[in-house]
């Protein structure tokens, strides 16, 4: 089916299919920095840990919504699409709600449930934020072969599954190193260089995967002159790690010399990683939001339907970053400890 | 226990019954920490900050249970349901939509500000922060309850190939239901609030806690209940007329009638017998019934024989209905004597206490039993008269849906007594002094004594 793409209303599955990649890429940028501090959780002392949660706190609860965002603009605008998708990740789904509502549950428990209980819900907050982005990892593995049956796919998953894990324990030691000062801010360089293998090991399994498992995408990359044009994306997440490798080699003598010029080098690098990797995922799967079966004009909603959603995202969604912004500007800095005051 | 339709809507069930616990309280919750931070910016006096701080905590962990038990709700929608968005998708995904982009959002960014940000905002900026939070709970309320209602009926559509077009939004978001449902439970919330907080300071209360924030918090608690509660018995009243008109199987139901008949009796108790079709151990107040309902003492009601087998189960709905108004009945005779003793001596008797403590959760059984009749009560359809629940149920094998289900249910088991638990807790630690004092407001009037450490501690 080539749509016609002369008409509006082709172009609105277009819009959304955009909004859906926005939002999750805010999910995963936002929740990731949030979930990988929670990975790391079991690494620190205790007044440590509460500083690390401390830098999370105010921003989780908002960071989480981009995950509805997400899957209600799956629902809403490409319901055949959710069906498909959450139905076969099932089980992967479920282990990640689990995770999710352990973790979110215990940031608040953790501080008010009696003393002796601290430990268990400190557990809580560690093992569902690391059973969440596993299971995340697994649905990108699952979801990237197209949800096939097999050992090879399964295991590809499991590893996606890790590399997520080491992903997000990138972006959330990156965070701490920009939230975090003394001995802690040290901790969270090593975490970063300890995590920053995996992560690329990842990067580069996820890119080399969709073009094998698909001819159309292996196509869509590997031709003249799309090889060309396309070249920057491989080629400038290879240097944004290798920036970051620097950095984190560099920090520590630098923040011994008193010069905290680049403690945000690693964080805005490692987010530049996830977005180009986002990106060519995106142009690999495109049109198709089932890989190679469910495009995105079969599972759109009815456009009528659309324009009425459409008219509330233009107006709320510029509103949303706008306080988005704002509350980012009022917890700027250090993170101190939190407390209701 | 192998039939996955079953399986799926006790999953469902599970999780919105666990997830509706907690919106119900932090939409009215945030209302009322809004009423204590403009009671203290107005007066400066420190009671109504110690209220707020307390009361936040709770607030705090309120809202996080209802967000991530929100975030399961929002994939089981796929997951359990798929015909339900293949074939109303386009009614209601806007709605679903504009809950998330108007409420959701505001809610969590704001509340970042309202629970961690009072030193780093201006006292203004916190106490619009605080107004937000509270505004974003109920525009999410207003959104969720538009799309139930309009589920019960449906109004503002055709179908098109099976599939539901939107054709009338305004008659979609205020169908016939709507305006009865957002007021009952918006009411609901007030009064789940207002117990728990008259509950739990009642608590603190026979605890020998005789902080004035303990006083005040109690007066207020005790206060919005006593007048909410006849308030919401003359909205449930309209709301199960609204409902007889347009659902007359779940009056049927609700009142145990299985034979049209005139002058119906209301029953008091009675168990009603699917296999037989009628009611063992029958007692009842004759007539009643046609006179609420019919507003005539002979009036005739429909009996669930008219409705040739199409008709929700009889017995979850004649108990749970029960249970509600039971509960209703018990509110009113609690607040209203926990008022009159707090306004003839100014405290509490011990036994006033008591009660309010064994209450404070009271709006749970009252709100989740009120849920159970109306949504057990739209059985067997999904959306009344266009989609059946078994249509819309997903093909899940069943022993995958059991043990999601054990799962979920263990977790949502122990987070519940988790709740609770800690509630009570925080309660007996505020009453150990653990609460330290609040910054003064730069906006209120404050002796330079008190303002200066704050502001200090405000640039610390």
């Amino acid at each position: 089916m080539t749509p016609d793409l002369t008409l509006f209303d082709t172009w609105l599955p277009l819009i959304f299919y955009a909004l859906l990649g926005v939002s999750m890429l805010a999910y995963v940028v936002l929740d990731g920095f949030d979930l990988g501090v929670g990975i790391l959780l079991r690494r620190a002392d205790s007044a440590q840990q509460n500083r690390m949660v401390a830098s999370i706190g105010p921003f989780w609860d908002a960071n989480e919504t981009w995950l509805v965002l997400g899957v209600g603009i799956l629902l809403v605008a490409f319901p055949m699409a959710h069906g498909a998708i959450l139905g076969a990740l099932y089980l992967p789904v479920a282990l990640m709600l689990v995770g999710l509502i352990l973790r979110g549950v215990a940031f608040d428990f953790r501080v008010k449930a009696r003393d002796e209980h601290r430990a268990a819900w400190n557990l809580a907050f560690h093992g569902g934020s690391v059973l969440a982005t596993f299971a995340q990892g697994l649905m990108l593995g699952l979801y990237i072969t197209g949800f096939a049956d097999g050992g090879p796919q399964l295991a590809f998953a499991l590893f996606t599954g890790l590399a997520l894990a080491a992903g997000y324990a990138l972006l959330g030691a990156s965070w701490l190193i920009m939230k975090a000062e003394g001995a802690l801010q040290r901790r969270a360089i090593s975490w970063a260089r300890g995590s920053l293998l995996l992560s690329a090991l990842g990067v580069a399994a996820v890119s080399l995967a969709t073009p094998l498992v698909s001819q159309q995408v292996f196509d869509k990359w590997f031709s003249f002159p799309n090889l060309l044009l396309l070249a920057p994306i491989p080629l400038v997440t290879v240097a944004l790690f290798v920036v970051t490798d620097y950095t984190l080699r560099k920090l520590p003598a630098l923040l011994d010399a008193g010069s905290h010029a680049f403690c945000w080098l690693p964080f805005a690098a490692t987010v530049g990683v996830f977005m180009l990797a986002f990106f060519g995922l995106a142009y690999s799967l495109f049109p198709y939001l089932v890989v190679d079966r469910i495009t995105v004009w079969e599972a759109a909603s009815a456009p009528a339907s659309l324009k009425v959603i459409l008219a509330g995202v233009v107006v709320v969604l510029p509103t949303i970053v706008a306080y988005t912004a704002f509350s980012y500007r009022v917890f700027w800095g250090k993170a101190r400890e939190l407390s209701y005051q | 226990m192998t039939d996955p339709l079953l399986l799926a809507r006790i999953q469902f069930a599970g999780n919105i019954t666990f997830h509706i616990l907690f919106p119900t309280i932090s939409i009215a919750l945030g209302w009322m920490l809004l009423y204590f931070k403009l009671r203290y910016n107005r007066t400066g006096d420190g009671a109504w900050s110690q209220a707020y701080q307390f009361w936040v905590k709770i607030f705090a962990l309120t809202f996080a249970l209802g967000v991530v038990s929100g975030i399961t709700m929002s994939f089981q929608f796929g997951t359990n349901w798929p015909g339900y968005m293949e074939t109303v998708g386009n009614i209601a995904g806007p709605l679903l939509a504009y809950e998330v982009l108007t409420a959701f959002f505001m809610e969590a960014t704001f509340l970042g500000i309202m629970l961690f940000g009072a030193q780093r905002v201006s006292n203004r900026v916190h106490t619009l922060a605080t107004f937000l939070v509270a505004a974003g709970t109920t525009l999410s309320a207003f959104w969720i309850i538009a799309l139930n209602s309009w589920m019960h009926t449906p109004a503002g559509f055709e179908m098109i190939d099976g599939q539901a077009h939107a054709t009338d939004w305004l008659a979609i978001v205020f169908n016939p239901s709507m305006p009865y449902r957002l007021t009952h439970m918006l009411i609901a919330s007030g009064l789940t609030v207002s117990f728990l907080v008259a509950g739990v300071s009642a608590y603190r209360w026979l605890r020998g806690d005789r902080a004035a924030a303990v006083l005040a918090a109690l007066k207020t608690g005790v206060s919005v209940a006593a007048f909410l509660i006849p308030l919401q018995m003359l909205v449930g009243d309209m709301h199960g007329l609204n409902t007889l008109q347009h659902q007359p199987a779940k009056i049927a139901a609700v009142e145990g009638i299985w034979h049209t008949e005139r002058g119906a009796p209301l029953l008091l108790f009675g168990l009603p017998d699917q296999e037989t079709r009628s009611n063992r151990y029958e007692i009842g107040i004759p007539k009643l019934a046609s006179l609420i309902l019919t507003h005539e003492a002979d009036g005739e009601l429909k009996g669930l024989n008219e409705f040739d087998g199409v008709h929700p189960p009889v017995a979850p709905l004649f108990w749970g209905f029960r249970i509600m108004v039971g509960v209703g009945v018990l509110m009113l005779a609690v607040s209203w004597a926990a008022a009159w003793q707090l306004r003839k001596r100014g405290e509490p008797s011990v036994w006033a206490t008591r009660a309010l403590v064994a209450m404070s959760f009271s709006g749970w059984v009252a709100t989740v039993a009120g849920w159970y009749v109306t949504e057990i009560g739209r059985q067997p359809w999904l959306v009344q008269g266009v989609l059946s629940t078994a249509q819309a149920a997903s093909s899940v094998p069943a022993p995958m849906i059991a043990t999601t289900l054990a799962m979920y249910l263990t977790l949502y088991a122990v987070l519940t007594l988790a709740y609770v638990t800690v509630v009570f807790h925080l309660a007996r630690k505020a009453g150990k002094g653990d609460s330290a004092p609040y910054p003064a407001p730069a906006a209120a009037p404050q002796p330079a004594a008190v303002a200066a450490p704050a502001v200090q501690s405000a640039e610390a």
